[in-house]
């Protein structure tokens, strides 16, 4: 199996950028997934990987092999698509069987090979079936076979699963990762669900704009998002972002109509303080010790965004707590529900993951804890995360 | 606002029957969701207590009062569609005040702009109230289309599928939004969707329908706790329940081709010698001293939740353990099954064993 590697990669069509210049290495064996919403330039970047679609500059590798400019064919590489092209008067074995046998390969060759597929995808029971008589996971399936067969250097999909129901969705994702690791085949694949990239990538490269916005492992992407977009686009819900000021330690908030919230069509702009009880704001987050050096040193008087996860989020007694707010709405999501919260404007709304058993009707005050381990902070004029060290991330 | 009620509906097309005997009562002020998979007859029965489709039995009742007879206008009922159906060369303010001008109602303007402001207050599109609906994005047109079916206090809202033609977060986000409004304005809704995380996190209760015939109505912990038969059971929950082939055996349940045996509770004496075990992936949790073993096979972490499968003997399971973990791939686990929520089901009717 192949390493690729990407070197300064550009597209342009015209003056505009499809992808800008991209530095990527996917190792051998890998299973690096493409994600970001539409338009975003993933598929322009995979096409280019594949051949489909020229380089505007740059060099792509496969191991030592420079190949920016080979044909398609010549690359070795499979190409996995949403859609899948079975021909259709061929039956799923035949279908399968197709690449060896143009490339003249050996009878015996042939049946070994199919035979192969066909054990470590399950599905015998379908080979004399024409495509016409196969269900879309079956179809899918067989045109993954059908790929596998050639046994490439790499594999390219373009959203494999885009055309599948929810349920189905979820089951070919446990195939196909599970394929990947009987296999290893270094694997490029591309998506604009985050759910799927999450539950299937070895590390995820989140893309917006023609640009990479993090390449990380999901567990990056989803605990240290890089920057805003990247916090917002991954999770589900997405990374809670509270906007406040920093000073002395202490993230000032709004809550308890102290603090109001400016605000720019649907995106908060900035906070500030309202005159409270005692002149003090009531709702005031008190900033770990491990970031208050990189806080003080960026951001003292400054806007802050603080970012946490709903599970970050501690409810243990809803009368203690650092944070305030008041029950905004609850769901139940079978194994737990989300609690969803408002400090003090309906612009503001934390999800918060709790107990199935904590029931509180919509206006109910709240207060709760983060962990302190699992927040992270945002410089509202750049997007981008603070790290620990006091440098930008 | 009314409460409403099917007895004992039928529908016909042609040689199909699409409503198959269907009942339920939908009280006032609550959130009452439909939930099926396509072609189950959810959006006939929605447009059978509209009015646009006349069933051939039965009867639709609001507040008691049968209105079979009455014209949709007459049952004063308001929609939201899937597609938005608003007039994009008028404004937001216009095609929110639409409703309220029509002849029938006669609304004086300045009580219109009272009420068209309220409700652009209450979904938050104040700030478009001037603007084309052409130029506006898909959650946001999907808000104004919301808004013309508040803006009014029509008797029920009819809800067919709203967002599911919006993307993820925006589906989240108005998700939300809806179930506040609908719990602050205390309005009696149906919602037909075929999305079961829109029906556990909506509704007040759920009916769940297939092939034209209802099989279960209850709270969302009801249909999540107390599946009546197999179907409910797999229909709802991300990621499945896990269902295994089980036997009852000296004093025993055993778990087909897996070491899982677990001690019977008082309860499952009455259990046939074989039967369908249902296990919620959460109640499959990693323990230290847990009573079985098996080999991570994958792991999918999905962020807010991670699932683990884990093969033990010829069977696997599947666990979701909360937020991110450091198991990897081909670990050895032990883990336990909480005995407390274990489903049974009969193989040959599907149904519920042991209520």
């Amino acid at each position: 199996m192949a390493t690729i590697t990407l070197r300064q990669v550009e597209k342009k069509f015209g003056d505009v950028h499809a992808v800008k210049p991209v530095d990527l290495t996917i190792h051998s064996g890998e299973f690096v997934v493409l994600l970001g919403p539409s338009g975003c330039g993933k598929t322009t970047t995979l096409r280019m990987i594949s051949g489909l679609e020229s380089v505007t500059s740059g060099d792509i590798f496969l191991d030592d092999r420079q190949v920016t400019w080979l044909h398609p064919s010549e690359r070795n590489i499979a190409f996995v698509f949403q859609f899948f092209a079975l021909y259709p008067h061929l039956t799923a074995r035949e279908n399968i069987a197709f690449p060896l046998q143009a490339e003249g390969a050996a009878r015996d060759t042939i049946e070994k090979r199919v035979k192969e597929v066909v054990d470590l995808l399950q599905i015998g029971h379908l080979l004399h079936m024409k495509p016409n008589k196969l269900s879309g996971g079956d179809k899918q399936r067989v045109a993954l076979a059908r790929s596998l067969v050639r046994r490439p250097a790499a594999f390219l999909m373009d959203e494999p699963l885009g055309a599948l129901d929810a349920d189905f969705r979820e089951r070919m994702r446990a195939e196909i990762k599970r394929l990947h690791l009987n296999q290893n085949a270094t694997t490029v694949y591309v998506t604009h669900d985050q759910i799927e990239a999450m539950a299937m990538g070895d590390r995820i490269v989140v893309m917006s704009n023609a640009e990479v916005q993090q390449v990380g492992t999901p567990a990056e992407v989803y605990y240290d998002p890089a920057n805003l977009f990247v916090a917002r686009f991954i999770g589900s819900p997405g990374m809670n972002l509270l906007y406040g000021r920093y000073s002395d330690g202490v993230i000032h908030l709004p809550g308890d109509n102290r603090y109001a919230a400016e605000q720019s069509g649907r995106s908060l702009t900035r906070v500030f303080p309202v005159q409270g009880q005692n002149g003090v704001p009531d709702n005031h987050y008190r900033a770990p010790e491990a970031w208050r050096p990189a806080l003080e040193k960026q951001l003292s008087g400054q806007d802050v965004i603080i970012g946490f996860r709903p599970e970050a989020a501690q409810v243990t007694n809803t009368a203690e707590g650092q944070l305030k707010a008041e029950v905004y709405a609850d769901d139940m999501h079978g194994a737990y529900s989300m609690l969803h919260l408002s400090l003090g404007s309906a612009d503001m709304i934390v999800h918060v993951r709790a107990s199935r058993d904590l029931k509180l009707p919509i206006g109910a005050p709240i207060q709760f804890d983060l962990n302190p381990e699992m927040v992270r902070f945002f410089d509202p004029k750049t997007e981008k995360a603070l790290s620990r060290g006091g440098q930008h991330g | 606002m009314a409460n409403v009620t099917l007895q004992n509906i039928i529908k016909r097309f042609g040689q199909l029957t699409a409503l198959a005997d269907v009942s339920f009562e939908i009280n006032n002020g609550e959130f009452f969701v439909l939930l099926g998979p396509t072609g189950a007859g959810k959006t006939t029965t929605l447009r059978v207590i509209a009015g646009l489709e006349r069933h051939d039995a039965g009867h639709v009742l609001f507040d008691g009062e049968p209105v079979d007879h009455y014209t949709p206008a007459d049952r004063d009922v308001a929609f939201v569609f899937q597609q938005y159906s608003l007039y994009p060369t008028m404004t937001v303010y216009d095609n929110l005040a639409f409703p309220l001008r029509s002849p029938l109602r006669r609304t004086p303007e300045p009580d219109i702009r009272k009420r068209v402001e309220e409700t652009a207050e209450k979904l938050r599109i104040s700030h478009l109230l001037n603007r084309k609906t052409a130029r506006l994005s898909g959650g946001e047109m999907q808000r104004v289309s919301i808004g013309r079916a508040i803006v009014r206090d029509p008797r029920i809202f009819l809800m067919d599928e709203p967002l599911s033609n919006l993307d993820a977060k925006l589906r989240e986000a108005l998700r939300v939004e809806l179930k506040h409004l609908q719990k602050t304005q205390d309005s009696t809704t149906l919602y037909v969707t075929h999305d079961q995380v829109e029906a556990l996190t909506m509704a007040d209760r759920i009916a769940v329908l297939n092939q034209g015939r209802i099989i279960q109505v209850g709270t969302p912990d009801d249909i999540y706790d107390r599946p009546s038969t197999m179907f409910v059971a797999q229909l709802i929950g991300t990621p499945g329940i896990n269902l295994f082939r089980a036997s009852r055996d000296n004093g025993q349940l055993q778990v087909n081709d897996s070491p899982i045996r677990v001690p019977v509770a008082a309860s499952a004496g009455e259990l046939p010698e074989q039967f369908i075990l249902g296990v919620r992936p959460e109640d499959v949790q990693p323990e230290p001293e847990g009573a079985f073993t098996g080999q991570i096979v994958l792991i999918e972490p999905l962020g807010v939740e991670t699932i683990l499968h884990i093969k033990a003997g010829q069977q696997t399971l599947l666990s979701s353990v909360s937020g991110m973990t450091s198991w990897r791939m081909g670990d050895a686990i032990r883990f336990d099954i909480i005995r407390e929520h274990l489903h049974y089901f009969d193989p040959a009717s599907q149904r519920r064993l042991l209520k």
